[in-house]
């Protein structure tokens, strides 16, 4: 199928961006949207032009490293799906899809679709963890943890700090991701001591990070 | 990251190591680019642990990530570490099928999934019907029929080459019959839609998200894709490198799983290697090191390692050919999974390591990268890794040639017993394979750790 692409090309951080056309001809229904792209990418160093830069690895929906805005959404049209994982079966022969990289005060634009995403690493480094050393591995019936809350742990574990959150929010907010690594904590006994030290420096630093505060109105939730 | 509050530890994000520094035969330290801004640094330390994964990814398509590479082993092969067994690779059977020249990865499908899933192909290889419409009598559960004693559990390297075997023999499915059946239906008959749901709902979902295909009324089709370097960097027990100073852990280096990585296995190496060895036997070593003062990075030593880093991205930059490095990497991972993958053979060997040394030459003639070496450039990137893959492959074509018995995940088809299993030489090949850098790419020095065996004896596995 036939796709017309405007892409958001920008040099660098500094560079002021710009839409850029392209237009592809033989577009697999089967192909990943990150496939897709790549073989815009194969043309245009052929060409001798710079390719679109994006950032992507595992290619299987659990390193987060490849969001961009696809039409407006974060990660496109599927609830619950990275962008590698968006297959061009959800558009139409002449479509038109505008790529933006995510774009928030604390998500500086690398180049292209390429953003730096180090912010929320912060986030995580001051406090996202229990304060005790590994140590060898004790005996697994110390501390018995129902499998319902195990589970309810895990979902909250599963974020993967893609920033679709904060890439969808008017405010910016990284108050699901940041809430997602304290819920996840206090849900376990070994995270559970440290719960209120934790929300402060958290909270903090994601408000010194240059994120915005949760207004509820859930615009990451859709 | 909470030894990064502390103080203890500096992350630095989306850098790549380029090269290893020695001085006086140590590790001292590393050069480093820093891909967002393209500057190279250097970094000078007591001593140098590396810990950057496997390089299955030289096969282009496979189930690891994008960025995975060689080059940070590689290089520090260069510089004198020896290479063991880098041959061995396990290839995963239960992954999902390439659908189209385009593809990029093979996405893994859990291995969780044989314990209720049923393996077959069509009987008659030129079956048309779709998957429900084929009567159970002509159905082949391979698997089943040839293992009987553990039938779809079988270990991956029996799953996987007889997969490769069933669609060798042109009855693979799907549209490009290069995959084979995973049938859940008869434990959704069984244990109803709930408990599959529990058990893999989440697979079925990634499933559907790929291929469209619902798993819950229908087979999925999954097909072997690369997985794992059972091979990489020689370690001792304390794991460090033939380098003093520099450790290799997790896949990069080579030890822990023979010739056939067991399920689970890498998760425990990870954990073996980077909580309960690695903090003590690097002490052992720092120890009589670290009372001499940090390594200087203006030692010419570096000088030289930098020089030579950069005087390579500017010939990529150069070339200006017409091919780019993701083309390369594809004819390579191609050649490779053709002749040194599931099965390999004297003469594929020797072609393929023929055919390795034509496109290394063609890399050098008509590499096309945009750009500039200062600026973020993924090509540039690119074409670093894929020229150290170009090399590495020579090796794992030789180390395979060399290995004239079957052992593992190292099937050479002109090795194996009537019945078509693999038949091992422990007389004659009863050793780890460790490569020494000598020059270039094409004369490496083999050195062999004999393998000796104190408490148990090496058996014949049989999984009739």
């Amino acid at each position: 199928m036939k796709i017309h692409l405007k892409i958001w090309r920008q040099k660098d951080s500094q560079s002021k961006g710009v839409f850029k056309e392209y237009i592809l001809d033989d577009v697999h229904q089967e192909m990943s949207f990150l496939e897709m792209l790549d073989t815009l990418n194969i043309k245009l160093v052929k060409k001798g032009e710079h390719p679109v830069e994006f950032d992507h690895d595992c290619r299987e929906g659990i390193c987060g490293q490849c969001g961009v805005m696809i039409n407006g959404i974060a990660h496109g049209p599927l609830k619950n799906t990275t962008t590698c994982q968006l297959h061009m079966r959800s558009f139409k022969d002449g479509d038109t899809i505008y790529v933006e990289p995510f774009k928030a005060a604390a998500f500086p634009v690398v180049r292209d679709l390429k953003i730096n995403r180090s912010s929320l690493d912060h986030i995580i480094t001051s406090g996202g963890y229990v304060s005790v050393d590994t140590g060898q591995a004790p005996e697994a019936n110390t501390i018995p943890i129902t499998n319902e809350i195990a589970e309810a742990a895990f979902d909250s574990a599963a974020c993967i700090g893609c920033g679709a959150c904060v890439a969808s929010c008017k405010n910016s907010s990284a108050a699901l991701f940041t809430g997602a690594k304290i819920t996840q904590l206090e849900l376990l006994p070994q995270g559970q001591k440290e719960t209120r030290k934790r929300v402060v420096a958290m909270v903090n630093q994601m408000e010194e990070e240059g994120f915005g505060h949760c207004t509820n109105t859930e615009a990451c939730l859709r | 990251m909470r030894q990064v509050n502390t103080g203890k530890v500096s992350l630095y994000a989306r850098h790549e190591m380029l090269d290893l520094v020695l001085i006086d035969g140590k590790a001292k330290g590393i050069i480093a680019r820093n891909l967002d801004t393209g500057n190279v640094e250097r970094h000078g330390a007591h001593a140098v642990v590396l810990a950057t994964g496997g390089f299955g990814k030289i096969y282009y398509l496979s189930t690891l990530a994008m960025g995975c590479n060689v080059s940070a082993i590689w290089r520090a092969h260069k510089k004198g570490a020896f290479m063991a067994n880098p041959s061995w690779t396990q290839i995963h059977p239960t992954c999902l099928p390439q659908s189209g020249e385009y593809q990029s990865k093979l996405t893994l499908m859990s291995e969780s999934l044989r314990n209720d899933g049923r393996i077959w192909v069509p009987k008659d290889k030129n079956e048309t019907r779709k998957a429900n419409d084929i009567p159970e009598e002509e159905r082949d559960y391979y698997l089943e029929r040839k293992y009987p004693a553990f039938g779809n559990l079988a270990p991956r390297d029996i799953a996987s080459r007889s997969a490769k075997e069933q669609i060798d023999e042109g009855k693979g499915v799907g549209e490009l019959k290069n995959a084979v059946y995973l049938d859940f239906s008869r434990a959704l008959k069984e244990y109803g839609k709930d408990v599959i749901v529990e058990r893999y709902g989440n697979l079925f979902l990634m499933y559907k998200k790929i291929t469209d295909i619902d798993a819950y009324l229908e087979p999925m089709k999954i097909s072997p894709a690369a997985h794992f370097s059972m091979g990489g960097l020689w370690v001792d027990y304390e794991l460090m490198t033939t380098i003093p100073g520099l450790f290799a852990i997790g896949e990069a280096n080579f030890s822990d799983h023979g010739a056939n990585r067991l399920g689970a296995n890498s998760l425990l190496q990870a954990c073996v290697d980077g909580y309960f060895v690695l903090p003590y036997t690097l002490q052992n070593f720092l120890a009589d090191e670290i009372k001499n003062p940090k390594t200087d990075i203006n030692h010419p030593e570096f000088d030289k390692a930098e020089e030579a880093v950069k005087r390579q991205m500017e010939g990529f930059l150069a070339t200006k050919g017409n091919k780019t490095a993701e083309e390369f990497h594809k004819v390579l991972g191609s050649e490779l999974y053709d002749k040194c993958g599931l099965s390999r053979s004297k003469e594929g060997l020797e072609k393929a390591i023929e055919n390795i040394r034509e496109l290394r030459k063609e890399f050098k003639e008509n590499l096309i990268v945009p750009g500039n070496a200062s600026e973020v450039n993924s090509e540039l990137e690119k074409a670093g890794r894929v020229a150290d893959y170009m090399e590495i492959a020579e090796l794992m074509c030789v180390d395979a040639l060399q290995r004239e018995e079957s052992c593992g995940a190292h099937f050479r088809i002109e090795y194996q017993t009537e019945e078509g299993e693999a038949k091992r030489d422990d007389a004659n090949f009863c050793y780890s394979s460790a490569y020494e850098w000598n020059k270039n790419p094409s004369t490496p020095i083999l050195n062999k750790e004999n393998l000796t065996f104190e408490t148990v004896t090496p058996s014949v596995r049989s999984y009739k």
